[in-house]
């Protein structure tokens, strides 16, 4: 009798003490370090990474990118197209979801955001340029009728957050900050989301805290509180992690990725980022602005297959990017919907061939042009220009730096200012319909913004434009590939990587790379 | 005396516009701030109807004149990038800069004048040789390098202090203050010792050759003949001497402190307005950076009157100049 009890009373005593430890090793605060702070807390003002990255934590979407680049349900359990009507998207939304103030989320409430977030100031409009209206056809189901047929909305609702009616209409946000009214709005430093942490504090550039949202409806993470501070300088960044002052940084320099990774008690991840870079050339235009010679060069099929010759991606590759990148020849990332593993393939690079066919097109004695390259927005971006004018130098191609802030930089390629320059570009929608709509369509109305090169090809255009509304997606992805080869034959982009991106953690700590630079912290392991 | 203040403070108004105008004309050459403000899928008919409705199609000096009449009344306008009211930003900014530069200018005068008579006064033994030393390292390698090394030592080697940040910051409401806690304390010491090197360097070899020259005087000739103490003579009559070109350097010196305190904070994320300018330039953030080249442009204007007036005390002949010219 006695025996018995005092053994249960020891195995009370245990089980005690293991929910005590368990509790402990639960709660973990993680501090998170990055170059730069969100911009805003208001969910639909600006579209912008370290923005989104933020407000996922705070506020929800209807749709999530998975890691391998789908979709996954959020606040949306399932969503299809009207059978009766392609041009209606229906949502269907999860039931008992709360906002942090208490109030139920409902349909009404992405009625709401779907007309906020289409507001003149929101810079996420033209995402949801092909919205008509939005209605809610009851408590959980919202219906969406779009201009046409659009088979692709939902892969442009991962950035698309939903914020209460009720709040934005008593704090008077019903429309996102817009910069010419010139005055600080409420949503600006306040919040209130369905996502799985809540703010506690925020002094903006110096340091936000969130704390788990106990009511959230998904199961509860490791992560129970987030110190988050933006270091620009990189050897501070990385030194604050050496010292145990930080748990995990998100942009780790690629020169500090090897001696990071021989460090112990640090944990380096990198994976694919979705971002190509490349390199693009005015081929439509009668006369280049830089050039040595009269006409344009570019124009010519073979001085563009002479400069694709002459691009040694593996010297860039190994020397650059220290390893750090994955080369290839087709301008999209491996995840990204038209991607083909065959078109990415390139060979090494062949100079002899090269200058044979500068001289076939009547420029043996080469010619000189402006490279224009920024400075301060891809990893190691300026390096890759010079890499590439020693390379172009052997065919006689003498292009003349010029590096600059991305401020000047990026102007030149969308007012045309330029012949020659490198870029990169990312794709949200993981879907090559957004390359094309932007970087190969020429430019009419809203397609062909970024498309410096002045690639203009009727037929191209006409293909593009059917894939935003054809619904046969096996019919669809045929268009894309189509497309994909005429504008690899027509050598419109000079690509050279995907960027990696790597992060690093203190040991025992684990976060996957997402693919957006996007990570979640409730996706953060502790071992 | 009252006069002479209004005088400089009409001068000070003048060159403060004379600085807003040519930063405004610089502000061009930065970049285009619309790149940063909106996101790559925007058309260029939105972009242009943006950059319409902030005004900043207008000519330069339309824009320097709009400038101008608004922050008469005291609006800075909002930052691009922040979405913030400007003044309200710079000022949550300014103590932490204030804090610092003060800390460091204080401790580079300590210091540099210290160093600098002991220097002078022993100028063969092996301790001035190991001051005179190492503070040519303080004059020769960077701030930015300093500042690293520093971080380098005694965070990441020894961790002792901090590498980054201000630690807790205690809210007094107009004024947040690192002072009052452990860690902001702790926080302040890298950065005050990076920021204050290159000064207490210059101060330290101003005080010196200045008392040496002064030493040869014939004033402390005569002092030593009329049998005062060495102490008198040191420290009443040469150190004295030599405090006017001290003083015009330390004051001018605190108002770089302020303003180029951007690399210190930049390398210690020190939250201050320096960092804040720093990032508003790589965004071409226009309010913010008016508003701040404007509020050192104050600084430097308000230091150097107060240098001015700092001569009358130290130096009774200007006071006998100034009276006899003004009677």
């Amino acid at each position: 009798m006695t025996v018995a009890s005092t053994w249960t009373g020891r195995m009370l005593l245990a089980s005690t003490a293991l929910v005590l430890a368990m509790g402990t090793a639960s709660a973990e605060t993680l501090r998170w370090a990055r170059v730069g702070d969100a911009l805003t807390l208001d969910p639909h003002s600006q579209n912008e990474g370290p923005t989104s990255t933020m407000l996922h934590h705070i506020y929800e979407t209807l749709v999530d990118r998975a890691l391998d680049g789908g979709l996954t349900p959020r606040l949306a359990t399932d969503w299809y197209i009207d059978p009766e009507d392609p041009t209606v998207w229906v949502f269907e939304l999860r039931e008992g979801v709360t906002f942090h103030d208490g109030s139920a989320f409902t349909a009404d409430d992405v009625v709401f955001s779907l007309e906020r977030v289409r507001a003149e100031a929101s810079d996420f409009k033209a995402l949801h340029a092909s919205v008509v209206s939005a209605e809610a056809a009851d408590d959980f189901t919202v219906r969406v009728q779009m201009e046409g047929p659009t088979p692709l909305y939902p892969q442009n609702l991962t950035n698309f957050f939903i914020m209460d009616r009720d709040w934005a209409v008593a704090n008077e946000v019903e429309l996102p900050q817009d910069y010419a009214a010139g005055e600080e709005t409420f949503a600006v430093r306040n919040t209130n989301g369905t996502g799985p942490y809540t703010l506690v504090s925020r002094d903006p550039e110096v340091l936000t805290e969130l704390a788990v949202n106990e009511s959230h409806w998904d199961a509860a993470p490791e992560v129970t509180e987030i110190i988050y501070t933006p270091i620009s300088e990189a050897a501070t960044r990385i030194a604050a992690l050496l010292s145990g002052e930080v748990d995990f940084v998100q942009d780790v320099p690629v020169q500090d990725i090897a001696r990071l990774e021989q460090t112990d008690g640090i944990t380096v991840t990198t994976g694919a980022e979705n971002r190509t870079i490349f390199f693009a050339y005015d081929m439509g235009s009668e006369d280049l602005i830089s050039a040595s010679v009269d006409g344009n060069p570019f124009a010519d099929p073979l001085v563009r297959e002479a400069m694709h010759l002459s691009l040694d991606r593996d010297a860039i590759q190994q020397v650059v990017m220290r390893g750090q990148s994955v080369p290839g020849a087709q301008n999209v990332a491996p995840f990204v919907n038209g991607w083909d593993a065959a078109l990415d393939a390139y060979g090494p690079p062949d100079i002899p061939r090269a200058q044979a066919l500068m001289a076939e097109a009547g420029y043996g004695d080469g010619f000189s042009v402006d490279l224009n390259c920024p400075n301060d927005r891809y990893l190691n971006d300026e390096a890759i220009c010079q890499a590439f004018v020693g390379m172009l130098a052997q065919i006689g191609i003498d292009a003349n730096l010029v590096s600059q802030s991305r401020s000047l930089h990026f102007p030149l390629i969308q007012n045309r200012e330029t012949d020659f320059y490198l870029l990169g570009w990312g794709v949200p929608p993981f879907d090559s319909q957004y390359v094309f709509d932007f970087l190969v369509h020429s430019e009419v109305e809203a397609r062909g913004g970024w498309n410096g090169s002045r690639y203009s090809n009727p037929a191209v255009d006409e293909m593009i434009q059917s894939l935003a509304t054809e619904t046969d997606l096996d019919l669809r992805d045929q268009t894309i590939a189509d497309i994909w080869q005429q504008v690899q034959d027509d050598r419109v982009f000079l690509m050279v990587h995907n960027q990696l991106l790597a992060y690093a953690t203190r040991e025992g700590a684990n976060i996957e790379v997402h693919p957006e630079n996007q990570p979640r912290m409730t996706t953060m392991t502790f071992d | 005396m009252l006069a002479y203040i209004l005088r400089r403070l009409v001068q000070a108004a003048a060159v403060m516009l004379a600085v807003a105008l040519v930063s405004f004309m610089l502000f061009r050459f930065v970049g285009d701030p619309l790149v940063n403000m909106v996101g790559q899928e925007t058309s260029l008919e939105d972009i242009a109807e943006l950059r319409d409705r902030l005004g900043l199609n207008d000519p330069i000096f339309v824009q320097f004149a709009d400038f101008v009449w608004r922050a008469l009344q005291g609006d800075f306008g909002i930052s691009y990038r922040l979405q913030l009211p400007v003044s309200e930003l710079i000022l949550s900014r300014l103590p932490a800069t204030l804090e610092l530069a003060l800390i460091s200018g204080a401790l580079a005068f300590v210091f540099g004048v210290g160093f600098g008579v002991y220097t002078a006064l022993n100028r063969r033994g092996w301790v001035s040789n190991t001051i005179m030393t190492v503070s040519l390292i303080g004059v020769s390698l960077p701030t930015f390098l300093i500042g690293v090394l520093l971080i380098w030592v005694f965070a990441v080697e020894l961790q002792w202090l901090p590498s980054f940040g201000r630690g807790d910051v205690v809210d007094l409401g107009w004024w947040s203050t690192g002072l009052l806690s452990t860690s902001g304390r702790a926080s302040l010491i890298l950065p005050a010792i990076t920021l204050g090197l290159y000064q207490m360097t210059l101060i330290m070899r101003l005080v010196r050759a200045q008392m040496l020259e002064v030493l040869r005087a014939d004033f402390i000739k005569f002092a030593k003949a009329r049998g005062l103490t060495n102490r008198a003579i040191n420290f009443g009559h040469a150190l004295k001497n030599t405090l006017v070109p001290v003083i015009t350097i330390t004051g001018l010196q605190l108002g770089s402190i302020i303003a180029f305190a951007i690399i210190t904070e930049t390398v210690f994320q020190w939250p201050g307005v320096g960092a804040l300018f720093i990032n508003s330039v790589q965004t071409v953030d226009v309010p913010v950076m008016a508003a701040y080249l404007v509020l050192i442009a104050l600084v430097f204007v308000v230091i150097n009157l107060i240098v001015d007036l700092l001569y009358y005390v130290v130096d009774p002949r200007l006071r006998v100049d100034r009276a006899a010219a003004a009677s």
